[in-house]
């Protein structure tokens, strides 16, 4: 048993309000520079629609995830080790900018500069690539807000899967939610198998996935190999950048800043340990149904006394091990079974899960008459299809989902019946297998959801390798080397070291506007 | 032999040998954030995938041909009992269809580079200069082969394997084998040892760890680094 923690994610999808107040503190902070202004580390979908990039679920066309052989083994859907080296002059599965859109700026000055005109003056977009006035933005990370564009288009969506499609193309049928996407943080992840120079890893101590900024040569296989198309190319460096899961906010026990910044309290981080040693065999078990259960079964009980021993003879700190045991992820995801991976059949085993939105009921059932399954109201009355979810949560399986979302439901009936109508529903209950302790601390950890119990994160013990005097005076985070940015601008080899003050430059179209 | 006949072939590749070799260690160690291969797949692929293709198959052969056909020893050629005239003959006819095929690759990605409105405009001046520096030194090369069928007999060959042989050695009289040689000989080695100089201040450094990513192939799916 080799025991690892990795801080997870959740997040509560019935409680998205798809503000993109995450997407927007992520782009501040993470992707305001040259070469990445088309990417978002997080971004926020409405779901039915084909997606940021367009139709990234479409693996037929990307080829992202994981393929199980005939022999039972893994290897990367677009290829063996062979096969991807042998791609790498031209890689035939890498999206091209357009699927995600061409970044833009506008021609701000123009609305100060204009000459006297009868009709006021209007900002033109710019594209960054080429510096010449568009005609028209035809794409962006969000073009489908709130079922924006035609049905035909949107219902490409692969989660359509099995489920009669045309029924929702009427106003009166249609459904909708909202999918917030950042990197999944993988126990599998095939990006890091696809890379030939070895530059994206999973750190060990906390399971972040990144990108050696140093090693990346640009060979471009760990984009294709991304089923979730959430590493991004920057144009402008030759590098692959992804979501960094905010690691220095985390070292420093802080969430990320797209959790922090959730203004419907919808993401918790927590703690989880598991057995490394069985990734391989969970992600390759042959009925991509079973992946849910598998993955949960690589999960570690962090109340096990026979588990914490182990942990903390292979040297996890005493801190993570109490972090586990309070871990809001952990309950969410295996104690109350209400959380699920993202694709599942993508065989990569994420760690960013999230909690089935619930929906209005679909036919008007008069009051009195809800109870179409015992007390609660039928899940598959509800208007998002059970399909739908299960084809986004849990390879189409949808007991595990109902099962959920009668959870909640009871949740909801439970709590309802005690501050309404004063009395302990405890029929509910039973009904979905829960206790009341178990509700309650559903109720307080869900509904609640203060910032403590949303987020349990033990600072990383770093004074365990290193000595922090070598940290004293130095320029701290930036995105290149050392204190150097890395953009050739005019110089030998690379910029001119920059002292500690610019982490990173001014975008260049910026830059022109200033001159 | 005048002196720029001497500079050229006897001084000039120790320079540009040196550059190569010095400046690819000290971007390595000094901006390694700048090593990489600047696809430009991602903005606009167009025939990349025929051209990308076909230039790079092309040139890693053509540059693997010029190793092992100009720095094997004479010894081992009449060791394996290959007489220089099949020698000549295969390095014409190899030579001929790898550069055939670099060309081809080459003159798709120039038209494809330049005939896109975004790559020309992400399009860096090292890259102006290194794109048409291989293509001249890749079109001289190509043009030595009519030079070389007049005369068979494969001396001219030999001259350019000793002149090699005798750089790589530090022996002093290098330049003054290659003396008589024809100018279109001349002019490719003037532009391949050009060709070097430019190598650590361009995207041409991307080629050492091509060459190193030949390990993936016995590397772990996973990749897990200890704090």
């Amino acid at each position: 048993m080799k025991i690892r923690a990795q801080v997870a994610m959740v997040l509560n999808l019935d409680k998205c309000i798809g503000c993109h107040t995450c997407s927007v503190t992520c782009k501040n902070v993470w992707t305001s520079r040259d070469g990445v202004e088309y990417a978002w580390f997080n971004n926020v979908e409405t779901k039915p629609g084909v997606g940021f990039p367009s139709e990234w679920e479409n693996q037929d066309k990307w080829q992202g995830g994981w393929r199980r052989t005939a022999e039972g083994k893994l290897e990367p859907r677009q290829g063996s080790r062979m096969k991807i080296l042998s791609n790498i002059f031209a890689n035939p599965n890498l999206p091209q900018i357009d699927d995600y859109y061409e970044p833009f700026t506008y021609d701000y000055e123009h609305l100060q500069n204009a000459p006297a005109m009868k009709a006021p003056p209007t900002a033109r977009p710019v594209s960054v690539l080429t510096g010449k006035k568009m005609d028209k933005i035809v794409g962006g990370p969000n073009w489908e807000d709130d079922l924006g564009g035609e049905f035909a288009k949107r219902s490409r969506d692969q989660l359509f899967k099995a489920v009669e499609k045309e029924m929702y193309a009427t106003f009166e049928n249609t459904f909708m939610m909202y999918l917030p996407r950042l990197c999944e943080h993988c126990l599998n992840p095939t990006c890091v198998a696809s890379c030939p120079s070895g530059s994206v890893y999973k750190r060990e101590d906390d399971g972040i996935v990144l990108v050696d900024q140093d090693k990346c040569r640009g060979w471009r296989m760990c984009i294709s190999g991304c089923p979730y198309k959430k590493i991004y190319f920057n144009w402008e460096s030759g590098k692959a950048e992804k979501c960094t899961f905010c690691y220095p906010r985390l070292e420093a026990g802080q969430p990320t800043v797209c959790s922090e910044s959730c203004v419907g309290r919808i993401r918790y981080l927590g703690v989880m340990l598991y057995d490394a040693d069985r990734i391989a065999d969970a992600a390759s078990v042959a009925d991509e149904q079973d992946l849910y259960r598998s993955q949960l079964d690589v999960f570690l009980d962090p109340n096990d006394p026979t588990v914490i021993e182990e942990a903390r003879r292979q040297g996890i700190p005493d801190s993570w091990l109490d972090a586990a045991k309070r871990s809001p992820v952990y309950r969410m995801a295996v104690e109350w079974r209400v959380a699920f991976p993202l694709h599942p059949e993508y065989r990569t085993l994420p760690m960013v899960w999230y909690i089935p939105p619930l929906s209005p009921i679909q036919k008007a059932v008069q009051s009195g008459v809800m109870g179409k399954n015992g007390i609660l109201p039928d899940v598959s009355e509800l208007r998002i299809p059970l399909r739908y979810l299960a084809n986004l949560l849990t390879a189409g399986e949808e007991e595990p989902v109902r099962h959920a979302l009668d959870r909640m439901l009871a949740m909801r009936a439970y709590m309802r019946a005690r501050h309404v109508e004063q009395r302990e529903a405890g029929e509910v209950l039973a009904q979905v297998g829960l206790s009341r302790e178990q509700v309650e601390d559903m109720y307080r950890t869900m509904a609640i959801a203060n910032y403590e119990d949303r987020f349990v994160i033990p600072s990383s013990h770093k004074e365990m390798v290193e000595d922090s005097f070598n940290e004293k005076g130095s320029c701290g985070f930036t995105f290149g080397n050392g204190c150097s940015g890395g953009v050739s601008d005019g110089t030998l080899f690379g910029k001119k070291k920059q002292g500690s003050v610019f982490f990173a430059d001014m975008p260049k179209s910026r830059k022109k506007a200033h001159q | 032999m005048n002196y720029l006949h001497l500079f050229v072939f006897g001084i000039y590749p120790y320079i540009a040998l040196a550059v190569f070799l010095l400046g690819s260690l000290v971007r390595f160690e000094r901006e390694q954030y700048t090593w990489r291969a600047e696809s430009s797949q991602f903005l606009y692929r167009g025939p990349l995938r025929l051209g990308s293709n076909l230039f790079h198959i092309g040139v890693i052969g053509v540059f693997l041909g010029h190793l092992g056909g100009l720095l094997t020893p004479i010894a081992v050629w009449e060791f394996l009992g290959v007489p220089l005239t099949a020698k000549q003959l295969i390095a014409m006819g190899a030579g001929g269809v790898l550069g055939g095929m670099g060309l081809i690759g080459l003159l798709i990605l120039l038209a494809r580079r330049l005939g896109n409105e975004r790559l020309a405009a992400q399009t860096a001046l090292r890259d102006k200069i290194l794109l048409p520096w291989l293509l001249l030194t890749l079109s001289l090369g190509l043009a030595t082969i009519p030079e070389s069928a007049q005369h068979l007999d494969g001396q001219t060959m030999l001259t350019f394997m000793l002149w090699a042989q005798h750089i790589l050695t530090f022996r002093g009289d290098a330049a003054n084998l290659v003396v008589g040689a024809p100018w279109v000989f001349r002019l490719h080695i003037f532009c391949g040892l050009t060709f070097f100089m430019l190598f650590p201040f361009t995207r041409m450094v991307h080629s050492w760890s091509g060459f190193a990513s030949v390990t993936y192939l016995t590397r772990a799916w996973q990749l897990v680094r200890p704090r």
